[in-house]
């Protein structure tokens, strides 16, 4: 597991990669609230029309403002950002392709609708992927999954999602393994082309995985696993949490219904 | 395939996550059920495992790159309800975890990702297993088939939703057949990696596929290599074209589309000259009938003319496989 290139997702510590270690008020909200506050500030992002440009502004600042709080280096926020940037590249296509009427910019016609759509996925998607990276960068998975669990999430759910949380390491590691192997042998399949090579690793991968996990499994039942992960007992969060972690997002959602109230009424 | 924030209109959002949601509901009371102790971890393997292959973005066409998306392995191994629970998970988790797709786009995820390529998954394989013969071989080449077609029916979800709530500009017809046509390919090579997964636990831990479960299997322990193969290709031509039968009339209207098809498929010189201008031409019919014709009949003549280049390819490099299996002392 330490041997060779670190996990590009999980280390081998108990702490998840993507968790940025940290004792801010961010931090140390309850994960419940965390989850909720973001559900919410997305929800109000999404709802706003894309012409309320000053409404994006203040969306911005109060993204920005979490992060700062949270203390998560702004250099960890961008790398984790690329995430988005297929969708970019499809938004700055929009101008090209949208319908008239277009507009001039420079020697080009660019479509007025292809660029409010464009402004609206760059927008949109850039403030959903921040309020998820503050969220992800100060709340463990496993914490997470607890918020989870505390807002009534059906625990079939959160079980698989504990157990596959878990299984990706073993996953992850025996492929790490496996392709040093086939590098070492001298094979690097990386196109369509090379599927063949792709499937047959990822059916060893998957008997590989499936029997480490079975031993862990076993060993599990022998210390007393009943279908349910025990939770820790942590107290319910308080009402002083909820506010503090619900504020902002609240705002957002004042200010989403405002604009989309005032915008969308047919002048 | 992650759709983020903004993407899609509100409307068409939150529809999708009622639908999903109400996919997702009845999983779960079906979950409780069936629900064996056994299967949680079960399920939470192929989630992870799931996720891993996620992540493996390959380049399929000049700019574009597709990646995975796991749906009908998962209900092969673990049930459609299981199947659509775990990857529901994977989904979920993404969004809230790994910012990959948006929070609010989370409904039309499941429902792209989880919802239609487990249950599409779980029908083809139903169907592919009807009518073959009921043995192990047969389960891989169903697992082939279903995973194939889940990829593209998933990417045509996408494409109604977008159809419905796609927020400005691009051409529908354009973004349908962009998005049908990469996932085409990505289809083939998510049949691949999931017949070969399944076709791996067959072998050691048949009782773990639920799939198999279900029939009494002739368990053929040494079929033909070459009568496997064949009915694999023979499956997967056949769901190809299919497809195209059905779903080439939806991409009629626009004449665009239908151009970048045949330019993907490359057969742009023939195809638009002998099979979309042939019917108008010779039989004299005019209107939306004779365009439908032409594009299936393009598209026919595309998927074969693919399946041909992909067999030749195929056995070249299977060659060059056996070529080194002969070298090496014992089996790989």
């Amino acid at each position: 597991m330490s041997r060779g290139k670190p996990a590009s997702v999980v280390t081998t510590g108990h702490a998840h990669a993507l968790y940025v270690h940290g004792k801010s008020p961010v931090h140390r909200l309850p994960p419940e609230c965390k989850v909720a506050a973001l559900l919410v500030f997305v929800i109000a992002v999404v709802a706003t029309p894309p012409r309320a440009v000053w409404a994006f502004g203040l969306y911005a600042a109060i993204a920005a403002a979490v992060l700062a709080v949270s203390g998560v280096p702004r250099r960890v926020v961008a790398r984790r950002a690329v995430v988005e940037i297929p969708f970019l590249l499809f938004a700055v296509m929009l101008p090209f392709l949208g319908p008239p009427p277009d507009v001039a910019v420079g020697p080009m016609e660019l479509s007025t609708v292809g660029l409010w759509a464009a402004w609206s996925i760059v927008a949109k998607g850039t403030l959903g992927v921040l309020a998820s990276i503050a969220l992800t960068a100060t709340t463990e998975v496993t914490d997470i999954l607890e918020g989870l669990d505390r807002l009534r999430v059906p625990r079939v759910f959160t079980d698989i999602a504990g157990f596959m949380v878990r299984y990706l390491d073993v996953i992850l590691g025996e492929q790490r393994r496996m392709r040093v192997a086939m590098l070492s042998r001298g094979y690097d399949p990386r196109w369509w082309w090379q599927a063949r090579a792709l499937a047959a690793s990822a059916g060893s991968l998957f008997i590989r995985s499936y029997e480490r996990g079975e031993r862990v499994f076993f060993a599990m039942t022998a210390r007393g696993y009943q279908g349910h992960m025990p939770r820790f007992a942590r107290e319910e969060a308080g009402a002083r949490s909820w506010v503090l972690a619900l504020a902002l997002p609240t705002l957002a959602a004042a200010v989403a219904l405002a604009t989309a109230t005032w915008l969308e009424t047919p002048r | 395939m992650h759709i983020p924030d903004g993407f899609i209109n509100g409307a068409t959002s939150a529809g999708a996550a009622v639908v999903a949601a109400g996919a997702v509901g009845a999983a779960l009371r079906k979950s409780g059920q069936e629900l064996q102790r056994r299967m949680v971890p079960m399920a939470g393997l192929v989630a992870a495992f799931i996720f891993a292959l996620q992540m493996l973005n390959f380049p399929v066409a000049a700019g574009t790159s597709g990646h995975l998306l796991g749906g009908a392995l998962a209900a092969v191994l673990l049930g459609p309800s299981m199947g659509l629970l775990a990857v529901t998970v994977v989904v979920v988790l993404q969004a809230l975890v790994f910012a990959d797709g948006g929070i609010s786009a989370l409904g039309l995820n499941v429902l792209n990702m989880a919802v239609v390529t487990s249950l599409v998954g779980w029908g083809a394989f139903i169907g592919s297993m009807a009518i073959l013969r009921k043995r192990t071989s047969s389960v891989v080449v169903a697992s082939f088939v279903a995973a194939a077609i889940s990829v593209i029916a998933s990417s045509i979800a996408f494409a109604f939703e977008y159809a419905i709530g796609g927020q400005g500009g691009a051409p529908v017809g354009t973004v349908f057949t962009a998005v049908a046509g990469v996932h085409t390919l990505i289809g083939l090579g998510e049949g691949l990696i999931t017949a070969a997964t399944v076709a791996a636990v067959l072998v050691v831990r048949p009782d773990l596929v639920f799939g198999a479960r279900r029939y009494e299997l002739e368990t053929s322990i040494q079929v033909s290599r070459r009568g496997a193969v064949a009915g694999f290709v023979a499956s997967g031509l056949a769901a190809a074209v299919l497809l195209v039968v059905f779903v080439a009339p939806f991409a009629n209207p626009n004449p665009d589309g239908l151009e970048s098809t045949a330019e993907q498929e490359g057969f742009i010189d023939t195809a638009a000259d002998n099979s979309v201008g042939g019917p108008l031409a010779g039989y004299g019919v005019t209107g939306i009938d004779s365009a439908t014709v032409g594009t299936v009949l393009a598209g026919v003549v595309g998927v074969l003319l693919t399946f041909l280049v992909g067999l030749l390819v195929f056995r070249l490099f299977s060659r060059v496989d056996q070529s080194r299996l002969d070298r090496s002392p014992g089996p790989p």
